[in-house]
């Protein structure tokens, strides 16, 4: 018989629109992160360091990279003869097929896959924030404390806490009050969408709520088990957790690698972070290149200059470029003489050359100013800036542009330049 | 392809001084991140070989240790696969392997029990790109008893040590001298050959009745004019690791933009053990100058023409010059290498310095300090 103690059960359907054009190829747990990973890589990472070896990834949004990154798991060891990685789309049924409508429902859909494996408890993580944890730890916390459920918080400044769902403690822990991003919060603990179930109580639940549309675990499953005073703690995190839900908090997160003692290190011996790595070669530096305060991954050409920026894999750094402040995806090429401020490029762009990214005063985003802000210029995957272009700060960029779409060799300030569907 | 592999690894080499003795040859590190055997091994599956012996004997757990998983190399399959063969005692062999031809003897029954017609035999030391496809159809279309690849050297290269040939018009070798002290010819033989498979299990089992056991001495040169032996000419990059001489030039070859290209950015790729280590860091004070850098590396010093490998930590106001830092070394502040091959895993305190000749390069090997878990 298989058995196996806990699962886990990874949400990485979420398209992540406030990344703009970033995820408008691939779903947000595929976009590129700290030069050589994907923001998967790091919940995958922490459950086979936490020694649980079933996943299952729930897929959804443009799930093409997403796959094409899992395969079947080597890179996290996640190969098993039993249990290992399985991707779980949503897929059609004799009567009443539908998407993932909503966290839990996504989960409720995939009852058969879970139960296949007999577990005692069943791990609930999205697949979209960076942090290592041992959920080995949280499991033991859970069963010491007879939960039926666990969520794992943590403490977040008060003035923030309406972002989050907020959960409010006895002295033992014990949840007796949560309320999704409230007005006036109770307490500081919020929750990172981490939990632990029991399984059999979450499929009773799940079973027994089935009929709600949208079944969110936030919305829906919590408040179900609050109701019915079921055993639910919280598990206090103190590390470091980082949601990159935004361009904003994306580059910030990027950019806390490259202090030179980082918060989050990569570099530590135990709890290592994996992922797929297509390229192996080391990084080549040119006579004339300096580079300094970044993080390069691996086969990039440096021929340019590179000072505080996150450069990923494969990448071209042309001649007498300067990137600064940039985020630079793998397999991107730059021409020479270009210019990049506060730039996050996605993979495989061309740009010419003497391209200037990032110039001039600052102006509102027309199309979506709650998307591209912060003096950013955005470039979506495999787009194209021919020769000579400027760029204006909270621009965004995206498919295969020429000469012809700019006015005057430039895209001021503020505008968005989308050409979606004709990129090849 | 209808080919099985057989790459000899277990060669020491004296000329490689204190580099030989942690590791053997066919597991020294090149070009930032890979090993020697990785040309060897990544040939043969791009060249859809499906199974593999590596025979190794001389100081093989680094070896082994790179070989631990073949999935690097795609060869973890049903069908073949990669195996590593050391000298074992049995009822009949006391021996370890007295030469390469008795390495394959030992080992017969992998030959044996194979089904594939054709054997390529290859060193583990060579760094080239070869597609053994090509290879064999010159094999068969000659219909040659054993093809060896071959290759003009350039002017001045020392074939002492190697073993050179002379080709006629249509490619048989007439002539075959193992490290001549006067070599007739400077075509050389790059230690890679393909022939058929019962062909080389008859030869190798004739070798052993007359207590014969190297390859090129015993078989090829033996033989030279009773088979028909033809040379492939390649004239693509190659190189072997056999003096630390070869060793520093081979790894100062990758910085130079054409050789790149050559084995990183045109198809088929080489392939490594995957070693999940973060992407390589450069500190305030960091200054990088036509040098290769692998993943891992902490830089807050001066580097240039250099080769840094995997996991190295330079510290800082520490200059580098001319100088190869091999894997997991930490190099303490305000220290000066130049003209050095530094050995995985020192730890090189502040304020050293290391200086050694450009055409002698000194090898630095320090005991690794650093506390670990």
């Amino acid at each position: 018989m298989i058995k196996k103690e806990m699962i886990a059960m990874l949400l990485a359907g979420g398209q992540g629109s406030r990344l703009g054009v970033l995820t408008a190829k691939m779903a947000k747990p595929a976009v590129a992160f700290g030069g050589k990973y994907r923001i998967i890589d790091f919940p995958l990472s922490n459950c086979i360091n936490s020694g649980v070896d079933t996943v299952g990834v729930l897929t959804q949004y443009q799930p093409l990279r997403l796959n094409s990154h899992i395969g079947i798991g080597i890179p996290w060891d996640l190969d098993r003869n039993i249990g290992g990685v399985t991707v779980l789309p949503p897929y059609e049924r004799l009567s009443s097929s539908e998407w993932y409508t909503g966290t839990a429902n996504a989960i409720y859909q995939n009852l058969e896959y879970m139960e296949s494996y007999h577990p005692e408890y069943v791990l609930i993580l999205s697949a979209d924030h960076i942090y290592k944890m041992d959920y080995e730890q949280m499991l033991e916390f859970h069963k010491e404390k007879g939960a039926e459920v666990t969520i794992a918080v943590m403490s977040v400044p008060r003035e923030e806490a309406g972002r989050f769902g907020i959960m409010t403690v006895d002295d033992r822990n014990k949840i007796f009050r949560f309320e999704e991003k409230p007005a006036n919060p109770q307490s500081s603990l919020a929750s990172m969408g981490i939990y632990i179930f029991n399984w059999r109580t979450l499929r009773r639940a799940l079973l027994a709520m089935a009929g709600q549309p949208a079944l969110d675990f936030g919305r829906h499953v919590i408040p179900y088990f609050l109701r019915k005073g079921a055993p639910m703690y919280a598990y206090e995190f103190n590390g470091y957790w980082k949601d990159v839900g935004t361009l904003q908090s994306y580059w910030e997160a990027n950019m806390e690698l490259i202090d030179i003692v980082p918060e989050f290190n990569l570099y530590e011996e135990y709890w290592k972070v994996y992922t797929k790595s297509e390229i192996q070669p080391p990084q080549y530096f040119s006579a004339d290149s300096v580079v300094e305060r970044s993080i390069i991954g691996e086969g990039t050409d440096i021929y340019g200059k590179v000072y505080n920026s996150v450069i990923g894999c494969g990448v071209t750094i042309g001649r007498n470029t300067v990137v600064r402040d940039s985020i630079v995806m793998n397999n991107t090429r730059t021409g020479d003489d270009c210019e990049l401020y506060r730039a996050i490029v996605a993979e495989e762009v061309r740009l010419g050359n003497h391209v200037r990214l990032g110039i001039g005063e600052e102006a509102e985003n027309d199309t979506a100013p709650h998307i591209y802000n912060h003096g950013f210029v955005t470039v979506g995957e495999k787009s194209v800036i021919p020769n000579g272009i400027t760029v204006g700060k909270n621009t965004v960029i995206f498919g295969v542009t020429t000469g012809a779409d700019y006015a005057d060799h430039a895209l001021p300030g503020g505008k968005s330049l989308i050409k979606a569907g004709e990129q090849q | 392809m209808r080919a099985i592999g057989i790459i000899l690894a277990g060669g020491n080499n004296r000329r490689m001084r204190e580099l030989s003795q942690r590791r053997a040859v066919c597991a020294m590190p090149i070009a930032g991140s890979y090993r020697s055997i990785d040309f060897t091994l990544s040939n043969m599956s791009n060249s859809h070989i499906q199974k593999v012996a590596v025979l190794t004997q001389y100081n093989a757990s680094s070896l082994h240790d790179h070989l631990s998983s073949s999935k690097w190399w795609d060869f973890g399959r049903k069908q073949g696969g990669l195996f590593t063969f050391t000298p074992a005692v049995t009822a009949q062999n006391g021996n370890w392997y007295r030469g390469t031809a008795d390495a394959i003897y030992q080992n017969l029954d992998f030959l044996k029990s194979s089904h594939e017609p054709y054997v390529v035999v290859a060193s583990g030391d060579g760094v080239y790109k070869l597609d053994f496809n090509k290879m064999l159809e010159f094999h068969v279309e000659r219909k040659a008893d054993i093809t060896v690849v071959c290759r003009d050297m350039e002017e001045g290269a020392d074939l002492e040590r190697y073993g050179t040939v002379r080709l006629n018009e249509e490619s048989r070798i007439e002539e075959f001298e193992e490290k001549p002290l006067c070599a007739k010819s400077d075509v050389i033989s790059c230690g890679i050959y393909i022939l058929r498979r019962r062909q080389l299990i008859e030869m190798i089992e004739k070798c052993a009745e007359e207590d014969r056991y190297d390859f090129v001495r015993d078989i090829l040169i033996r033989y030279k004019d009773v088979r028909r032996i033809y040379g492939y000419k390649i004239r693509d990059y190659w190189r072997n690791i056999a003096s630390v001489e070869d060793y520093y030039r081979t790894n100062m070859d990758f910085l130079k933009p054409e050789v790149r290209t050559f084995f990183f950015k045109q198809y088929p790729d080489i392939y490594s053990k995957v070693d999940d280590l973060a992407p390589a860091k450069y500190n305030p004070g960091a200054s990088v100058r036509n040098s290769l850098v692998s993943s891992g590396c902490i830089v807050n010093g001066v580097v240039e023409n250099s080769v840094i490998f995997k996991k190295s930590y330079i510290g800082n106001s520490c200059v580098i010059k001319n100088s190869i830092i091999l894997n997991d070394v930490y190099i303490g502040n305000n220290t000066c290498i130049e003209n050095c091959i530094v050995e995985s895993h020192s730890t090189i305190r502040a304020d050293s310095h290391y200086v050694g000749e450009d055409g002698h390069i000194r090898i630095v090997v320090e005991r690794n300090e650093r506390y670990t878990m």
